[in-house]
């Protein structure tokens, strides 16, 4: 199996937030953190396209190079997830990103930032599958489960597809020569337009 | 003056391996290394029993029910 991907069909996207709805739903996301969120560019003028962006779990993830703790790994699947355990909430990883995919939860009585929280492709996280803690932490482990990311599955136009790139590569391309427009696919460039970085070799570790 | 010069030497001998027996007693960071704890392959839990085959092909029909071309015309 080929690593996993997001894609998003702009020409698609009819901003329903159907996408942030699962994705709150499906893991239980607090108030003030969007794992995913539609953005619209051009809002209000005459050809307005709206695109459906959250962690696109990069080929070459930036987020993973500036870390300072190092808790970030790829999976075998190319999905990048991190340990919320040695997460220090520094902010490195935002800046860096560019998706503005992570997310801060606000922890305290005083507003102080929390461990990073961003998208996981529901492929949850270090803990146990299935187990509390890991949904607690990470939300639920869907890619355990034999299934896609929730709000891919949920799309009702199917704008956003999620998976093993081989598969949603042709699904569009596909989709693209049937209504012969909209071939640019938003953010593919950026997230994956550096090769593969070899994720370091260590025993019992996914990546 | 020989029991001087005897205990100066058993002295400067016991600093110079003082620090022989001392062990790291933190994990060694390494740069750019996952230093978090080790995560599982997605088909090692109870319900695909490590079936590597069979969560691949439940995730390529997930995969392929995104293709709605496929879904509703048969092709």
């Amino acid at each position: 199996m080929a690593r996993m991907k997001f894609l998003c069909d702009a020409e698609r996207c009819i901003e329903c937030n159907g996408c942030v709805t699962a994705c709150k739903q499906e893991h239980e996301i607090p108030w003030g953190v969007n794992r995913r969120r539609v953005v619209t560019l051009n809002d209000g003028v005459p050809g307005e396209k709206s695109i459906s962006v959250a962690c696109m779990h990069c080929s070459d993830a930036p987020c993973m190079a500036v870390c300072p703790v190092d808790c970030f790994y790829k999976t075998s699947e190319g999905v990048v997830l991190h340990d919320k355990d040695l997460c220090i909430g520094c902010g490195y990883c935002f800046y860096a990103c560019p998706f503005g995919a992570p997310q801060f939860p606000q922890d305290g009585a005083f507003g102080l930032r929390g461990k990073m929280d961003k998208c996981t492709f529901c492929a949850g996280g270090p803990e146990p599958d299935f187990s509390a803690a890991e949904f607690k932490k990470y939300g639920r482990n869907r890619l355990a489960e034999g299934k896609l990311p929730a709000c891919a599955e949920m799309c009702a136009t199917k704008a956003l597809l999620g998976g093993d790139s081989d598969v949603i590569a042709d699904i569009y391309r596909n989709r693209v020569l049937k209504r012969g427009k909209g071939s640019e696919v938003w953010g593919w460039g950026t997230a994956y337009g550096k090769p593969e970085k070899q994720p370091a070799a260590q025993p019992g570790a996914k990546s | 003056m020989n029991r001087m010069l005897i205990l100066a030497t058993v002295a400067a001998l016991a600093w110079t391996v003082a620090g022989c027996g001392e062990k790291p007693s933190v994990t060694v960071y390494k740069q750019g290394q996952y230093q978090g704890k080790p995560d599982k392959q997605p088909w090692d839990n109870d319900q695909f029993k490590g079936d590597k085959t069979a969560w691949e092909k439940s995730v390529k029909a997930r995969n392929l029910g995104q293709n709605e071309y496929v879904r509703i015309s048969g092709g």
